[in-house]
This record gives C-alpha cells, sequence and structure tokens, in this order.
C-alpha cells in the first residue's frame, strides 16, 4: 500500500521536476500579484501591514487554485487515471499520494517564499513566523480540499473556472483563520487559537477529503 | 473461475447499443468483441472491467458482482484501456515501471529493461515517450502485460493497433502462453488473428448475438 502512495508521489513529483514551467508560472503569479500591491497603495507603513496578511493570504490562495486543473487532468487525458481505478490498493491511498504530491509542488514553495515577500510589507518578525506556519497548516488543506473539486470537474469544458466556483466558498474559512492568524499576532493578542482552529480544520480535511476525491473520481469516470 | 455477463445493455444518451448481453469466458479462452466503429466494443469493455456502469444487468466474477469486491477483482485483472497510460515527459523504462507498480506488481528499473528489450525496444528505453513513434509508444504499453501473467483476466481495448508485423507476431504469442497458463482475455480489434484451434470465440455486436 505505501508503496503505490510513494509510487504515486514520486512519479508526480518528477513529472512536476521535467515540466518545471507550470511550476513556476504560478510562483511567478504569487511573487507579481504580492509585490505589486505595495507599489499600488503606496508606501505608508501602519497601512501596508494591516493589508499584508489578507493579501498573502489571497495570493496564495488563487495561486493555489491556478495549479488545481492539473492536478488529475493529464492523467485523465492519457488514461493513466482509469489505471489507477483498477489498481488492486484503495484508490484513496493514490489520491493521497497525489494531493501530497500537489502540495510539495504547489504549497511548499507558497510556504518558503511568503515569509520573503512580506518584508516587502514591514511585517514584524513574529507576524512573519505566524504567517509561515499558518500557510504551513493552510496550505494541505487548500490541496485536500481543491483535489474534489478537481476531480468532480475532470472532462469538463471550462473545467478551471467551474472548479474556482465550487472550491472558493470551502476555502473561505481557511482563509479567514489563516489571515487572522497573522493580523491577531500583530496586534497584540496572540495567533494561538486561530492557529488551533486551522490546524483542526486540517485534521477535518485529511479524514474525510480523501474518500469524497476518491468517490468523485469514480463518479467522473463513468 | 469465470467472467459472466447477465443481460448487460448499454446507452449512450438516448441510443441503445446493446441490450440483454449474455457472455460468458472461461480459463483458457479468448473472446473477440466485433462490430463497426460506434458499436461498443469499448464501453462494453469499460463495462467489464467495472470503469463504468451498465444501464441494466451486471458483470458477475465468479458468481459475484465486480462492484461488491472491486479490490478482489481488480487484483485479477489487468486492463489496457484505447488510452495507452503513457506520459510524455517519463522515459520507456519509467513508464513501465510505475505502471506494473499501479498494477500491484513492483518492479525495479532492470526489470523494466528486459521487458523492453523482449518487445524489441532496447534503444528506446531511456528515451522519453514524447518522442517515440506510436508503433513504440504501443509496445511500451504492452510491455508490463509480462509482469501480469499471473491476473487470469486480460481486457486488452485494440492491443493490435498500430503494431509492426514482428509486434504482432509477438503479442500473440504472448497472449497464447497466458492462454495456455489458464488465463482468459478479451479484447478487441479489426485485425485477423490467429490463436491455436478452438480457443478463440466471438461476440458480434452488429448483430447483438454471440455466435
Amino acid at each position: 500500500m505505501l508503496k503505490v502512495l510513494i509510487c504515486v508521489a514520486q512519479r508526480d513529483l518528477l513529472l512536476a521536476f521535467r515540466r518545471r514551467s507550470d511550476v513556476f508560472s504560478m510562483l511567478s503569479f504569487f511573487i507579481i500579484v504580492v509585490s505589486l500591491f505595495p507599489l499600488g497603495v503606496g508606501p505608508e507603513p501602519a497601512m501596508l501591514q494591516s493589508m499584508a496578511p489578507g493579501i498573502l493570504w489571497v495570493a496564495a490562495l488563487l495561486a493555489s487554485t491556478l495549479a488545481l486543473n492539473r492536478l488529475f487532468a493529464y492523467d485523465f487525458a492519457d488514461g493513466t487515471l482509469e489505471q489507477m481505478l483498477l489498481t488492486p490498493e484503495p484508490l484513496t491511498v493514490i489520491v493521497i499520494g497525489k494531493v501530497l504530491a500537489h502540495w510539495i509542488i504547489s504549497g511548499l514553495p507558497l510556504v518558503l517564499l511568503a515569509p520573503l515577500l512580506a518584508v516587502q510589507y514591514g511585517l514584524p518578525g513574529d507576524a512573519v513566523l505566524v504567517l509561515f506556519y499558518s500557510l504551513l497548516i493552510g496550505t494541505p488543506i487548500l490541496s485536500l480540499i481543491g483535489a474534489i473539486g478537481a476531480a468532480l470537474t475532470l472532462g469538463t469544458r471550462g473545467g478551471g473556472v467551474l472548479v474556482s466556483l465550487l472550491v472558493l466558498p470551502l476555502y473561505i474559512p481557511v482563509l479567514i483563520f489563516g489571515a487572522g492568524a497573522v493580523g491577531a499576532q500583530a496586534s497584540g493578542m496572540g495567533a494561538g487559537a486561530n492557529l488551533l482552529l486551522l490546524g483542526g480544520v486540517l485534521a477535518g480535511a485529511l479524514a474525510l477529503t480523501p474518500w469524497t476525491t476518491a468517490a468523485a473520481l469514480r463518479i467522473s469516470l463513468e | 473461475m469465470s467472467l459472466q455477463t447477465r443481460q448487460l445493455a448499454c446507452t449512450r444518451g438516448e441510443r441503445s447499443l446493446f441490450t440483454n448481453l449474455e457472455l460468458t469466458i472461461t480459463p483458457g479462452n479468448a473472446l473477440r468483441i466485433m462490430g463497426s466503429n460506434g458499436t461498443g466494443k469499448t464501453s462494453l469493455l469499460r463495462m467489464l472491467c467495472g470503469l463504468s456502469m451498465p444501464a441494466s444487468g451486471a458483470v458477475l466474477w465468479n458468481g459475484q458482482n465486480i462492484r461488491s469486491n472491486r479490490e478482489e477483482f481488480n487484483r485479477q485483472l489487468t486492463y489496457l484501456g484505447h488510452a495507452a497510460a503513457i506520459k510524455d515527459d517519463l522515459t520507456a523504462w519509467e513508464n513501465v515501471v510505475v505502471a506494473s507498480t499501479l498494477a500491484g506488481n513492483p518492479i525495479h528499473q532492470i526489470d523494466a529493461y528486459d521487458a523492453l528489450d523482449r518487445l524489441g525496444l532496447e534503444r528506446a528505453a531511456d528515451l522519453p515517450a514524447r518522442v517515440l513513434s506510436q508503433g513504440q509508444r504501443k509496445r511500451v504499453a504492452l510491455a508490463r502485460l509480462q509482469f501480469c501473467t499471473h491476473n487470469p483476466l486480460w481486457i486488452l481495448d485494440e492491443p493490435f493497433v498500430a503494431l509492426d508485423v514482428a509486434s504482432v507476431t509477438q503479442l500473440q504469442s504472448i497472449m497464447n502462453r497466458h492462454l495456455d497458463n489458464q488465463g482468459m482475455i478479451i479484447f478487441t480489434t479489426h485485425q485477423e488473428v490467429a490463436f491455436d484451434d478452438g480457443r478463440l470465440h466471438s461476440l458480434d455486436l452488429n448483430q447483438g448475438e454471440p455466435c
């Protein structure tokens, strides 16, 4: 079981590495959006500091939505997904492997870049640390929930827009708690409560979404 | 051990492709599904391996509905679909390793090389699948059959398409060997294929009656 999970994750990472431009375009989107805001709204430190958590989180959320289409679409097009449905291993294991690889490709780079970009907003050190933690807990949730949307919209035309419509409402709690954690830390209230709530959402998503995604994949391939 | 269908029916949109289809396949036999384009050959194969739901009727493996015991059935099944499941960005041997591991038979790089060698692809093994010809890609997809000999049921959708004469002979001998080992093969093709006597049965979807 573990072998299949590792094989799927490794394969997806290798494919992403051989098609680096996809990952770079997503990352440059994130960097550009985050860097344009300080230029657009002006160098007022207080305003920038209060806007920073929201902007960083919204940009990360949109960037990870961009990458969602690719999660299953290529495998669907070349028939690999059919083979995945017919393995003796539970489909859930394969889904977990794919989501894990997807997070490493599209979530982890955002987590690592965000603290650097936060410097432009003059966020204090402890708030940057909280931003890092909140993204570290939050981006896996985005990948897990996004996988359901990606699986449901397989094979539909204009799936990209549809996926955002389906998934963005479910992302909103993550956005609120994630950005809220940074805001709370910056205003001196402490980020503990928000981060714990995010952790709870992550635990729930880990427990439920792989099964939901597997069921959605079966429906899409009928 | 047998695969059976009970009054299988398939509809695409409003159109009914076939109804009341009954077929049985037992060890050591091959079933060739024939029919013009659009008569539902691929749809039938997808139903037989449980990828799509029949409009009515059921597919039974050893008397049990395949949907009630999916993992056990998948363990006995090898399916090569219409799409070859080849990744353009992976090399030929990586494709074989991944496909075989997904099918539940983890293999090593060296095994993949051997399998490709036997199909005459020794020089293409390290090339990305993107640069291979259609026939070579097909052979890469077929290479994994060599690791599936312990799965009794093979369902192959158009396995002979795009293959050259030598590869067709080779594939036939792989299939014959599988039948020798009491395997079962269900396949579609528009080509004439030679099997040892009495093993090959045909089902013509144009008439809807097994013959």
